[in-house]
């Protein structure tokens, strides 16, 4: 048994949130300049090296890549052998991220409920995601996220036998339709399988992974790679505005499901990718 | 690239989709719940000549005038457009596709639509030199702020003339195929 004092799991979560939004995903950096390279449209190589300046401002300065510093997600793998000690698990995530948004001016963007919309004043509460697994070792996943993108995703239960050609179809419509929105260029991520909240999860934790790396399957691999392939053939480009990059990765993650369904969920992320990664 | 200072007259009816704009002046930002309130309660402030920016800054840090402030989705304002162009609104600036009504609204008033890059919000929060709430302050980051600009970079999104970036050129680098 390994005690772990939560507020460590505070400090951690309000060092990572800060880092998260001042500082690009790991591989984002290398996937803007290699966008760079690749896009022909005029615009869309402008659109670019804006990003790339915007992303070095954030870093070396006080102002945060992108104004919307997103509502908090955060996966956690908790092993079974720590024992928390010094107060309560989810109430220690939250003062984490209410330390990190009100103490390091970044913005607050989360409403107490969704129907009467009052500001919370913190950023609080998180979305978090929690698994117990194997082992004493804590790990956390948290992304900022932002809902220019968050709202241009999708779910689609398709029938079993749409099969690959049906995740296709359902993955380029959600891109097709987002157009400019989302901030292209963007991380796409597919959750295929569970249940409904099962695939929709999945989606998100696909963005998790550092952009670019692929499926640890390599059929799954090939299907990200075909995807990518099938949107940057849309013409959408940097921020909408024409181009050959529209997406910079596609990230799959699949769970077995029943017979009689095909869960596909669709979660962009836009190119402030952000996300850091915790081991306690 | 077309270096501009607000306020705005009848010669943004010339602008061109895809034409580069470097701002400066006074600019209002103003996003979901200001729109909802001025369609309420009435405009806050005369918006003959100026340019509405659809933006929810992020807090000052020490030192500075504001946080980041890089643009919101335009789509979200397209009901609420037309009311502030009736006042004489020359520009609005944002990300992401209007509605055909708004773009009707612009040919009839002589307003263009321009937009900011999205997620560059540090960038853009650098342009800012001055920065004051001028109305709403309840409102918190929805609140309307008062900026002063020095050449923000945006570009022509739609224009007057039925020019409309986001349709002209996606086409030309979309390839056959699909699914
Ligand atoms: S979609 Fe992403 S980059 Fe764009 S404004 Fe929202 S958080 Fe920022």
């Amino acid at each position: 048994m390994r005690e772990i004092h939560l507020s460590k799991v505070t400090e951690e979560v309000a060092r990572a949130c800060l880092r998260a939004c001042h500082r690009l995903g790991e591989g984002m950096k290398e996937a803007l300049a290699h966008a760079r390279s690749q896009e022909e449209s005029p615009l869309g190589q402008w659109v670019l090296e804006q990003l790339l300046d915007n992303a070095q401002l954030a870093e070396a300065g006080p102002l945060p890549l992108c104004q919307d510093t997103g509502m908090v997600v955060v996966f956690a793998q908790i092993g079974q052998d720590v024992h928390f000690t010094g107060g309560n698990w989810e109430e220690a995530v939250a003062e984490g991220v209410r330390k990190a948004y009100v103490e390091g001016n970044l913005r607050k963007s989360v409403v107490s409920h969704p129907l009467w919309r009052e500001n919370s004043g913190d950023n609080t509460p998180p979305v978090i995601h929690t698994r117990i697994v194997p082992g004493d070792e804590v790990k956390l996943w948290i992304m900022p996220k932002g809902f220019g993108s968050e709202n241009k995703s999708r779910l689609f239960m398709l029938n079993p036998t749409e099969g690959v050609e049906g995740v296709k179809r359902a993955v380029v419509q959600t891109v097709s339709e987002a157009g400019g929105s989302p901030c292209p260029p963007t991380v796409v991520g597919i959750g295929v399988g569970g249940t409904m909240e099962q695939a929709c999860i999945l989606a998100k934790w696909a963005l998790a992974r550092p952009v670019g790396q692929k499926a640890p399957d390599p059929k799954v691999a090939q299907l990200e790679q075909e995807i990518l392939e099938e949107l940057n053939k849309l013409g959408i480009g940097p921020a909408g505005f024409g181009g050959r990059v529209t997406s910079f990765a596609v990230h799959m993650e699949t769970y077995p499901t029943h017979i009689a369904g095909l869960p596909v969920a669709v979660n962009l992320l836009c190119h402030a990718a952000r996300h850091e990664q915790v081991v306690l | 690239m077309r270096e501009v200072t607000t306020p705005l007259g009848p010669e943004v009816e010339s602008w061109q989709a895809g034409d580069r704009i470097l701002l400066s002046g006074v600019i209002y930002t103003a996003r979901d719940a200001a729109h909802q309130r001025m369609a309420q309660e009435g405009m806050p402030l005369p918006w003959q000549g100026q340019a509405v920016y659809y933006a929810g800054p992020s807090p000052a840090p020490p030192g500075r005038p504001i946080g980041s402030v890089g643009p919101t989705t335009s789509g979200r304002m397209d009901a609420f457009a037309p009311l502030l162009m009736a006042q004489g609104l020359r520009a609005m600036i944002g990300k992401g596709e209007r509605a055909d009504s708004v773009v009707e609204a612009m040919r009839k008033y002589g307003c263009v639509y321009l937009a900011a890059i999205g997620g560059a919000g540090a960038l853009l929060g650098e342009c800012v030199k001055e920065a004051e709430i001028a109305a709403y302050p309840d409102l918190g980051p929805e609140a309307v702020w008062r900026l002063v600009v020095e050449k923000m970079p945006l570009v022509v999104a739609i224009d007057c003339q039925g020019g409309n970036l986001y349709q002209s050129e996606p086409p030309k680098y979309r390839k056959g195929g699909g699914c």
